[in-house]
């Protein structure tokens, strides 16, 4: 493993040389560009994006805030969605009535492309935290949703007889088969989705807002400060890997029922 | 009185995508297990054994037909009953003791009393200190005993056994076999107990050494569809047994000889059906 993680780094390491050696001016001759400041222009140089997050970070420590808010959007969207779509998938897999009625409006919903439901939040919501939050929650439930259902779908029928005769009711069905049964599906969602809550709390603040990650992109946008756009995403690269790191380590927690592949520890 | 009762049950079902297509299962099935009796059902493959059980567990509403429970009508499902099945049935997300005391747990025994309680019962199938492992690190046979615990943890009435051992391989089988013969005869006498009345069981088998090797009493189903019982026989052989001795004494064989002269009919039927339809 020390080896796989030494190739990650390197990898990371080459592809900023390519970078640099690409963008920095002066560097190569020009066989692109006309002048020799139009790929720094338009690529930004990656020792100046790493100076000015190290600038947000450090020197100038003004980054926190706007991390802040991004990062309790992100949560919110993604606590918010992951908790609506459990439930929503549990009920409407048991309830068969509901789920043939609702079905269409379902499908329905999952097909429009909910990044444009933005400005209706920003104008339901304000332009503070609750549209971005919203934003993101209607990305994330449908995942998680589907998966859920999905999930609930596919209990094993004997599995589930077997704990009606051991004596379980309904809702010791749900806590014990349905829910252990879903929470397979509900993780490898939870991985696209905690993605996807980021992208709805950024898109948001990029609509309109006042602060947040998003928000610091915009105003670089608007002075065609490409560093500042690159930097912003980085930072935003790293935290969401962050947040998936922390889910796959609670999988791994909750997970170890689960076969996996080259275990051998048949007996 | 009878521990379990099927009364004139047919079971018949309806295609879901094509409504007038039917398919009766068993029809008019009279079949009776009495306390502590321990009785097999034998027939051809896709006779409707399975069927049955289910409708003795209460997991299937008979079409028509009645179900007694010590008397009662069966409304619900049997909670008088364990079910071993023919599949895997353990909960992969529960470890082998998990899995033991979740019947515990759901009828509302304190966690640490039905720990314990499925720790002694892991034990007593001979799995002593595999009570952690999940079902995935356990080897078949393995898991087969944890169901078996599983079910008798609850202390049930009634045994209703679907193949339970189909999926394990000969010598496996014939242990479990004797284990299970074991641990149903010593319920008369469990050691520091309440002596428990000895459980009826509803055993369904394919095998026909099997069933006389373990019951008090083999039924014979027919050929599908509309299966019913065809013939029934008395196994008088002494107890306790071991399955494995017990298939070279005479009376085996003579019995083996009179209950496959129904049965083979049966099963050619069964198979010409099969290959009808195929």
């Amino acid at each position: 493993m020390r080896h796989v993680r030494l190739w990650q780094a390197g990898l990371l390491l080459a592809v900023f040389a390519f970078w640099h050696l690409m963008t920095t001016p002066g560097l190569l001759p020009n066989f692109m560009f006309d002048n020799d400041r139009q790929a720094a222009f338009f690529f930004g140089e990656p020792l100046k994006v790493l100076v000015r997050v190290w600038d947000w970070f450090v020197t100038d420590a003004d980054i926190y805030r706007h991390l802040g808010v991004t990062l309790i959007e992100t949560l919110l969207a993604f606590g918010i969605g992951a908790a609506l779509g459990l439930a929503g998938g549990l009920w409407l897999a048991l309830a068969p009535l509901a789920s043939a009625i609702l079905d269409p409006y379902i499908k329905a919903a999952n097909s429009m492309p909910r990044i444009i439901l933005a400005p209706i939040f920003s104008v339901w919501f304000g332009l503070g935290i609750a549209s971005k939050v919203a934003l993101g929650v209607t990305l994330v439930f449908f995942i998680v949703f589907f998966n859920v259902y999905q999930g609930v779908k596919e209990v094993s029928p004997v599995v589930l007889a077997n704990a009606r005769m051991l004596g379980a009711g309904p809702r010791q069905l749900l806590r014990h088969v349905y829910l252990p049964s879903a929470t397979s599906w509900v993780f490898s969602s939870l991985h696209t989705s905690v993605g996807l809550a980021f992208v709805g709390a950024v898109v948001g603040e990029y609509l309109g807002s006042a602060q947040g990650v998003g928000y610091l992109i915009l105003q670089a946008e608007g002075t065609f400060d490409i560093n500042t756009v690159m930097a912003g995403i980085v930072v935003l690269t790293a935290f969401a890997l962050v947040l998936d790191g922390l889910v796959g380590r609670i999988e791994r927690h909750l997970m170890k029922w689960q076969p996996r592949a080259g275990e051998t520890e048949q007996l | 009185m009878d521990a379990l009762a099927m009364t004139g049950v047919s079971c018949t079902f309806v295609d879901k995508d094509h409504p007038g297509q039917r398919y009766t299962a068993v029809r008019d099935v009279t079949l009776s297990v009495g306390a502590g009796e321990f009785v097999s059902v034998v027939g051809p493959t896709g006779c409707g054994k399975s069927t049955l059980l289910n409708v003795g567990a209460g997991l299937l509403q008979p079409s028509t037909g009645t179900v007694q429970v010590f008397g009662q009508p069966l409304i619900g499902v049997n909670t008088r009953a364990g079910y071993m099945f023919q599949a895997e049935s353990l909960m992969p997300w529960r470890t082998a003791a998990g899995n033991v005391m979740a019947g515990l747990e759901f009828r509302g025994v304190a966690p640490a009393e039905a720990r314990a309680q499925a720790e002694a019962w892991l034990k007593r199938v001979g799995l002593g200190g595999f009570g952690d492992r999940y079902p995935h690190q356990l080897s078949g046979g393995m898991r087969k005993r944890t169901s078996l615990a599983q079910t008798l943890a609850l202390d049930p009435d009634i045994i209703l056994m679907d193949e339970p051992f189909s999926a394990l391989d000969v010598q496996t089988r014939q242990l479990m076999e004797n284990e299970v013969l074991a641990l149903w005869a010593r319920d008369d006498r469990s050691a520091g107990e309440v002596p428990a009345s000895r459980k009826a069981v509803l055993f369904i088998t394919h095998d026909l050494d099997e069933a006389i090797a373990m019951s008090d009493r083999v039924v014979v189903l027919s050929a599908g569809p509309g299966s019913h019982p065809i013939g029934e026989f008395a196994i008088d052989l002494e107890r306790p047994r071991d399955v494995a001795e017990v298939r070279t004494s005479p009376r085996f064989i003579e019995l083996h000889n009179a209950i496959w002269a129904v049965l083979r009919e049966e099963v050619l039927k069964g198979y010409a059906q099969q290959l009808k339809a195929a």
